[in-house]
């Protein structure tokens, strides 16, 4: 398996100057960065906002999940996630079902709601740049280091290193190390994870092993269902012949 | 007398066509300003009445098809045999519908053949795709008898008896799947439902629902008949179905509640909030009531009684869906989404069609025959 990339977002080193917000626009081409940038929110022109909650500042955007939902329910896998890390979506497959909206545990795909030929928009951690061995842009334009670009591994363990470092700094634990079976994006905070914003009541296991539970009993169910009703449509059929016949038996008998 | 009855006729005429127009004016809206121009659709409520009525209601209401194909042609239980075509009609009309439906709701509807190709068999929106594909074909390989029997066709006649069997048992599979599968898109979702609907059972309590609605549905179809044609089928032979509809619908009431009591979430049922009481509303309307009136023999087999509790049952099976599909959700996260009036009038369209398709098909083709 190819190394897996991530980010690291640390909300103690961030001081909300919004170079992430503009270096996403550029780079993918969206129009009309908000000269206020703290409240524009998530849409079809915007992959990653700020946040202000009480002075700190965090980072809405794709978590890039381990085992992504979004991804495992799309029925013609037009969402996929990369060797690499990245989830990316390609728009000329996609029918428009928007099961991956409603499967995200983090509430990130948007939809174009007004084009006659609608497709879905977020974050795609830059995966034209990672494939090449670059960092993402937010990454590069962070001045403070507060989106860190890396492998997943080294990331996880600098952010386990931070807090041990540091342990009244910070919250204690890393956002996507365990969130719906983890995530690509892991956060690390002063607060706990709900003061921010963060969808703090998922389980700990990926969630598409929850629908795949369903869809494994799908043979046993196509088995069990095709030799038990074959074998009520003989014996039933069976059992109306054998009436019928003693019926007729009767009959001549009187 | 004779002129107030043709009144009567010509204003539900003068209401379909409106329901009609305005349906496909806002359709018009849709494919050319998009979705959101006609619906109250949005990033935070990206599945709404379309999903929830149109898609999950129609599937339901549609499963009357397996239930009595399996009685009448698996189980050969002959005295059912007057209820297949009704019942293989309205499944077969009512998945129609549903593709329409979808064809709207989707947002690039001429990309919906790429499930044919581009497989993604983790995804139970892949399963329900292909069920739909497939069912659909199928029960139009069950309907397709009356309509060769209609033209006289004796060589595609005598084809199709013989794979008659085969086919049936297929359907059969293929609804068990689908109408369990639409209640597994919803695994998905554990921490955007409401703990009082969202359950791993979710795919066997919309398999147990979706049998007691077929059941109900034979039944109102032939009220509707009675009424539009005078045709109607033998009163024992409803009530039985009837009988079998809220005996089903005992039945998943009790593992429904056992489930809630194991789990812990039973006490949510008494929270007094919205949803508590949405509810109270969907179980009161969909199992108690019909229950009372049903399971009694002597009410049973009075007309008034047995449409009565039908009613109950299939409108208490609408409300599960919308909740599921819906409001356990919606109100759950807060994002509170309501249809919008365009969302609404393609809905009612759609019903109006399958009004429509159904009186058409009666009329042309020996749907309620006896003898078949």
């Amino acid at each position: 398996m190819a190394t897996q990339y991530g980010l690291l977002f640390d909300v103690t080193e961030c001081v909300g100057c919004g170079e992430c917000y503009t270096a996403c626009k550029v780079k993918n081409g969206l129009k009309e960065p908000k000269e206020d940038f703290l409240t524009d929110h998530l849409s079809q022109h915007t992959y990653t906002v700020l946040e202000d909650h009480d002075g700190n500042y965090i980072r809405r955007m794709c978590m890039h999940c381990a085992d992504p939902a979004c991804a495992s329910v799309c029925p013609i896998a037009a969402i996929v996630k990369t060797p690499e890390g990245p989830v990316v979506y390609d728009g000329d497959k996609c029918m428009g079902c928007r099961y991956c909206m409603q499967a995200c545990p983090h509430h990130i795909p948007r939809y174009e709601w007004h084009s006659n030929t609608p497709v879905i928009h977020k974050c795609t951690m830059c995966y034209d740049r990672v494939k090449n061995g670059e960092q993402t842009a937010c990454a590069e334009a962070c001045p403070t280091g507060a989106t860190l670009f890396g492998t997943l591994d080294e990331l996880k363990t600098e952010a386990k290193k931070r807090i041990a470092e540091n342990p009244d700094k910070y919250y204690p634990e890393v956002y996507g190390m365990t969130e719906a079976g983890g995530t690509n994006v892991l956060i690390l905070s002063p607060v706990s994870f709900d003061q921010l914003g963060l969808a703090s009541n998922l389980p700990k296991t990926a969630l598409p092993q929850l629908t795949q539970q369903a869809l494994d009993k799908i043979p046993a169910v196509v088995g069990a269902g095709s030799v038990f009703l074959t074998g009520m449509y003989w014996l039933t059929k069976r059992k109306n012949q054998i009436s019928k016949e003693k019926n007729h038996a009767e009959g001549d008998l009187k | 007398m004779k002129s107030k009855i043709a009144s009567l006729f010509t204003f539900w005429r003068v209401v379909g066509g409106l329901i009609v127009i305005s349906g496909l004016y806002y359709t018009y809206i849709r494919f050319t300003q998009g979705i959101g121009a006609v619906s109250n659709l949005s990033d935070v409520s990206p599945w709404g009445l379309w999903i929830g009525f149109d898609i999950l209601c129609g599937v339901g209401l549609a499963a009357g098809g397996f239930t009595i194909c399996a009685i009448t042609h698996i189980f050969n239980i002959e005295r059912f045999k007057p209820l297949t075509r009704p019942a293989i009609l309205t499944a077969f009309l009512g998945y129609v519908l549903v593709v329409v439906a979808l064809l709207i709701d989707l947002g690039k509807p001429w990309n919906i053949w790429h499930a044919i190709i581009m497989w993604n068999p983790r995804s139970v929106m892949f399963e329900v795709a292909w069920c739909v594909m497939l069912y659909t074909t199928v029960l139009f390989l069950e309907f397709s008898p009356v309509i060769v029997e209609r033209f006289n066709l004796q060589k595609l006649q005598s084809i199709l008896k013989k794979i008659a069997v085969p086919v049936m048992i297929l359907g059969v599979l293929l609804s068990t799947l689908h109408q369990s599968s639409l209640g597994s898109l919803f695994l998905i979702v554990p921490q955007k439902m409401h703990p009082l609907w969202y359950t791993p059972m979710l795919p066997v309590y919309f398999y147990m629902t979706a049998i007691a609605t077929g059941f109900a549905m034979v039944v109102f179809e032939s009220y509707l008949s009675s009424r539009a044609f005078g045709k109607e089928l033998e009163l024992p032979l409803l009530s039985t179905c009837g009988l079998i509809s809220v005996s089903t619908l005992g039945i998943y009431f009790v593992i429904k509640m056992t489930e809630l009591a194991l789990s812990g979430n039973i006490s949510y049922i008494f929270a007094g909030d919205f949803l508590a009481n949405m509810f109270l509303a969907e179980m009161l309307v969909g199992v108690i009531i019909p229950g009372a009136i049903l399971l009694s023999k002597h009410r049973r087999r009075n007309r008034t009684y047995l449409y009565t509790g039908i009613i109950f049952v299939i409108t208490g099976f609408l409300m599960n869906r919308m909740n599921v599909g819906v409001t356990s959700i919606s109100v759950y996260t807060g994002t509170n989404y309501f249809p919008a009036v365009g969302e609404v009038a393609i809905t009612l369209m759609i019903v109006v069609f399958g009004m429509m398709a159904f009186k058409f098909a009666v009329k042309n083709f020996p749907v309620f025959s006896a003898d078949h």
